[in-house]
């Protein structure tokens, strides 16, 4: 078999202090971390986190497609499918309880243009000022 | 380099090329893609030990390597303790810079053969280590609790170790090392460390720029080195031929002990070759 291995830069997702690091392809499989030397962050440490942070990537239990509870087990579903109940409902209980009965909680697995425009749907669309970040928690 | 890829005298060769402005650990197997190779003068990765995980998957290919001194001493070791076969490594032996070999105070910053470049002056600098050792031991204590107290528990210095390479770590034993408790348990946290990398330890100090927390265990590895060295007069990652004095039983004159088993281990490091 032809061998391949290549590194590719790019940011830790675990949490908001973006540490740099390179994930180890090898023959088209992540493999390993390694810290990234010259990143201004981190400058060649990681903490646990992120020195594990490939292994979730081929992980068998990942989440990869909706699912959605049906006749008490899990189903998988088409994304429109599942983002049309979660719409529904969410106006749903906008319209009985009001926008403040809803509350969104960002991540920092996100970037930080996705959590800008989370908290803009959250206060814009939803109408609530009920929003966080999982790091604050 | 590119008439060994040319001429298959290797399969590929492993370095760093330039990606986004970084120079990045790469296995360079088309001759064209060397356009892109480089070499860092300031930092350094753990190649040696990359390749040990290229080479599991691949172990009949010859892959070429560029070593410095320290890489040559883990190289060394590597081979000793049969995680890479000598035959199919093809080494090119480069130099660091006199910025580098000040910086790493190393006290040998050139590979036995070099392909070119002019060799750095070794660095002997232990005053590190010499200043500790004229503290009273308990401040000695008290200094090395402090630091040992900052470990977060990454594990960084064994991972980036380019001479740990066991399948199963002493460091993840659950009977020795409590899962979950922060921070580890002092000292015996780090003195595991220090005392299983005594004889193979080849200070090239990789795992103090790894960590995160700026503890000095370099300045703790050096003095078990130093150690075994007045003990036993052994230096690791120095000759093929001498084996640490850790690896085999001694004339009786200490403590053998008990029978082990070897536990399988489900990490991926897996055994080493035979």
């Amino acid at each position: 078999m032809m061998l391949s291995y290549e590194t590719v830069l790019t940011t830790c997702t675990y949490c908001g202090c973006g540490c740099g690091f390179l994930l180890e392809v090898l023959d088209g499989e992540v493999v390993g971390t390694l810290p990234q030397k010259d990143h201004p962050v981190n400058e060649g440490g990681l903490c646990i986190k992120g020195w594990n942070a490939h292994e979730f990537i081929h992980d068998q239990s990942r989440l990869k497609r909706p699912l959605m509870k049906k006749d008490g087990a899990l189903k998988e579903v088409s994304w429109d499918e599942a983002l049309n109940e979660v719409s529904s409902r969410l106006r749903k209980i906008k319209d009985e309880y009001g926008p403040d009965s809803i509350g969104g909680l960002a991540s920092a697995k996100c970037t930080n243009e996705e959590n800008y425009l989370f908290q803009k749907w959250i206060r814009a669309v939803v109408g609530t000022n009920n929003v966080d970040h999982c790091a604050r928690l | 380099m590119s008439r060994l890829l040319r001429d298959k005298e290797v399969s590929a060769i492993l370095g760093l090329r330039m990606s986004h402005g970084h120079p990045i650990p790469y296995v360079f197997v088309d001759p064209e893609a060397l356009k892109d190779w480089t070499v860092d003068e300031i930092n350094r990765y753990p190649l040696t030990k990359v390749l040990i995980k290229i080479a599991k998957k691949h172990p009949d290919l010859v892959i070429g390597i560029p070593v410095r001194g320290c890489e040559e001493r883990s190289l060394t070791e590597l081979f000793k303790n049969h995680q890479l076969k000598p035959d199919k490594v093809k080494v090119f032996g480069i130099v660091c810079s006199q910025e580098l070999a000040n910086r790493c105070r190393c006290e040998k910053p050139y590979p036995s053969s070099v392909e070119e470049g002019e060799k750095a002056k070794p660095v002997e600098d232990f005053s590190d280590v010499k200043k500790i050792e004229s503290l009273p031991e308990e401040e000695r204590f008290r200094y090395w609790m402090d630091q040992f107290g900052k470990c977060i528990k990454c594990y960084g210095c064994r991972n980036v170790c380019p001479a740990c390479f066991c399948p199963t770590c002493t460091l993840e034993d659950r009977s020795l090392i409590k899962p979950g408790g922060m921070p580890p348990e002092i000292p015996i946290f780090h003195l595991h460390k220090a005392y299983h990398m005594a004889d193979r330890c080849i200070d090239c100090g990789l795992c103090e720029e790894a960590c995160p927390m700026g503890i000095p265990v370099r300045r703790l590895y050096r003095k078990v080195r130093k150690t075994v060295k007045d003990l036993f007069g052994y230096v690791p990652g120095e000759a093929m031929d001498q084996k640490g004095p850790l690896e085999f039983l001694g004339d009786g004159s200490y403590e053998v002990p008990g029978a082990g088993k070897i536990r399988v281990s489900d990490s991926g490091t897996g055994p080493g070759f035979e």
